[in-house]
């Protein structure tokens, strides 16, 4: 018995309807087609009022989850690719991310985010949009890289009275699987500690998790070990957990998917930079995937992404440093 | 017509406006922070969304629906508040001017994005009707400039989708700012649209409240038993600049003098006269009390302070623990 990343958030969203009647999911095929990845397979057999097919609008999609929400209800929205949550940007930064401070009434809305590339993707399937999300003041950006986060993450973020941009990671929906659901989990707002060691810390999130770990195991062979902190949360970021890592390796690495510039990495770093200069003993680095749109043909795209191979190269040269 | 409906509808209407022209008069004297904009010629309309509406319905006012504000239950001291920074005000000084409501009680602040209040009453009405209640309806207010946004059109197609009971209300007033209606939109009528998005539409004379009261409680009735979405088209003209920093030069004097330029408020006062046989002691007096109101609710407000910035918790998330701290 086991359970993939995509059936993780298929099961946390079946627990929600069963348990909470102000649950419910609205978005693109999501009815009794069971969503374009199947994340909603057989829900509206189950709750069929309660997971609504939607048009191709997302700012519709979006902007009646804020008004659900002020309703009483929680919303949660799934978009077909986080690249098109776009059309519906002005909803989600301007209205839902506005109106707890505007007016002190809570937006519990989550908007699901099937996110990153996968193979043949290509420049509109495969965007990692959580940056310019956590840009914005009155957001929760997750990005969960294991499938018992998928799980328990997804739940707190419907349990939560604020708006959760939920970025799970499309990479992972088959691939990855654990044994079964967790019994529990750390909060939203804390990041891991998913491999020690004492060379070099490498933060990172979502499916870049897997290409750190592949990286850290290749070089602990050499008798280099990498600490790897899952941020699990981008915002709120966990700057205390990144900072004691640091405390103990001298040593930063980043990795995201997304693009480099204003990103979670510089993030990271201008954290630690601010908050821990005396702690580095070289300048910290990241690798982010290239400044261009995201490239369809496998070849240019397994280059395109930061991957173990690429982590591995730039560990190297900033251990060499 | 019922005589009480209509005085009431007047008096919100006077209060609107004397509202407004003391807030311009406050604006020229610098005594408002950022900018002012008003409802002028638009309260006969504006009057009549709000007393379309009941007490457990949505509202997504515009702009220039200070009238329909107070119908629907807002005090002019609220609306002074905002508009004057009070942080006692329900947007505790965070927001302004026409940007604010209580979303608890279903009274929508609007963003400044055209046609983004639309989706969300449309969302507020689903969960209505998710939570079983009956007979209840949303109405957002929008002008011709928004019937161009994709806001609009994903919203109005959506609500018909639904078959939600929304009632969709454009104020037809010729200017979107400076935009003529003719460089927003080609076709001859918007109401035209309606067959399009496969809803009902109304055409009401703007100007004229006896038109607007009648043309807006049909309309939400028919929202109301189940009828789906009402999309009503009112033609008028904006007696004003887009705000008081407009001087609205670009509006003709041809289109000032044509039947759209007719001010609702006089020609309400000419039906209660006639129809009704108001006199003008009774219009008088009913103008100082508005004014009288909106004086005090002024020095009331202005008596209030203003947000101390050092100890204002600058939260933007209802979980506390989860906010940033850079």
């Amino acid at each position: 018995m086991s359970v993939t990343y995509l059936e993780a958030i298929r099961e946390a969203q079946a627990y929600l309807l069963e348990h909470d009647s102000r649950v419910y999911i609205y978005g693109q095929d999501v009815g009794a087609f069971g969503g374009a990845f199947k994340a909603t397979k057989n829900l509206a057999q189950r709750f069929p009022e309660r997971v609504i097919d939607a048009p191709i609008s997302e700012d519709a999609m979006i902007g009646s989850a804020v008004g659900a929400a002020i309703e009483g209800m929680r919303p949660i929205i799934e978009i077909q690719f986080a690249d098109f949550s776009t059309v519906g940007f002005n909803q989600v930064v301007n209205q839902a991310a506005t109106l707890f401070w505007r007016t002190e009434t809570p937006c519990p809305i989550t908007l699901r985010l099937p996110s990153g590339g996968t193979s043949g993707g290509g420049p509109f399937h495969s965007q990692c949009l959580e940056s310019i999300y956590a840009h914005f003041p009155g957001l929760v950006v997750c990005t969960p890289a294991t499938v018992e986060d998928a799980y328990s993450m997804l739940i707190e973020s419907v349990t939560l009275d604020d708006p959760v941009i939920f970025c799970e990671h499309k990479y992972l929906y088959f691939h990855l699987k654990a044994p079964n659901l967790p019994k529990d989990a750390l909060p939203i707002g804390k990041a891991r500690i998913a491999r020690a060691g004492r060379d070099c810390t490498i933060v990172t999130y979502s499916a870049m998790l897997h290409e750190c770990l592949e990286a850290a195991e290749e070089l602990s062979g050499e008798g280099i070990e990498l600490e790897v902190v899952d941020l699990r949360t981008v915002k709120p970021m966990d700057t205390d957990t990144i900072i004691a890592s640091v405390a103990r390796t001298g040593r930063l690495l980043c990795a995201a998917e997304g693009w480099p510039w204003g990103g979670v990495n510089a993030e990271v770093i201008s954290r630690v930079v601010a908050e821990g200069f005396n702690l580095l003993d070289a300048p910290p680095q990241r690798i982010n995937a290239k400044d261009t749109p995201i490239p369809y043909h496998p070849k240019l795209w397994s280059v395109h992404r930061p991957a173990a191979a690429s982590i591995i190269a730039a560990a190297r040269n900033l251990l060499r440093s | 017509m019922d005589q009480s409906r209509v005085i009431k509808a007047y008096r919100w209407m006077l209060l609107a406006r004397t509202l407004d022209e003391r807030l311009a008069q406050l604006y020229r004297a610098g005594q408002i922070f950022g900018g002012v904009f008003l409802g002028k010629g638009q309260e006969a309309l504006s009057v009549s969304i709000g007393m379309s509406l009941q007490r457990h319905d949505v509202f997504a006012p515009l702009i220039r629906d200070g009238a329909g504000r107070l119908a629907f239950g807002e005090t002019p001291l609220d609306a002074l508040r905002t508009c004057l920074g009070s942080p006692l005000g329900p947007m505790r000084a965070r927001d302004g001017n026409v940007h604010r409501g209580k979303p608890k009680e279903g009274y929508l602040p609007m963003i400044s994005h055209l046609g983004a209040s639309i989706s969300v009453v449309n969302g507020a009405l689903m969960a209505k009707r998710m939570k079983g209640e009956k007979h209840f309806v949303g109405a957002a207010s929008i002008g011709d400039g928004a019937t161009s946004t994709g806001a609009f059109h994903e919203a109005l197609n959506q609500a018909a989708i639904e078959r939600l009971p929304l009632v969709l209300v454009v104020a037809n007033n010729q200017f979107a700012y400076s935009t003529p209606v003719a460089s927003q939109f080609a076709c001859q009528n918007l109401g035209d649209r309606a067959i399009g998005y496969g809803v009902r539409a109304h055409t009401l004379d703007g100007t004229d409240l006896k038109s607007c009261l009648e043309g807006m409680r049909e309309a939400s009735d028919l929202a109301r038993d189940g009828d789906g979405p009402q999309l009503v088209i009112a033609d008028l003209l904006r007696l004003c600049g887009h705000g008081e920093h407009d001087d609205a030069h670009y509006v003709s004097d041809s289109l000032k003098a044509s039947v759209l330029g007719t001010d609702c408020m006089q020609l309400a006062e000419q039906w209660l006269r006639e129809a009704y046989a108001i006199k003008s002691e009774e219009f008088n007096l009913w103008k100082e009390e508005a004014l009288k109101e909106i004086n005090e609710g002024i020095e009331q407000v202005q008596g209030e302070g203003s947000p101390d910035p050092y100890h204002h918790p600058w939260k933007s998330l209802f979980t506390r623990e989860l906010c940033e701290h850079v």
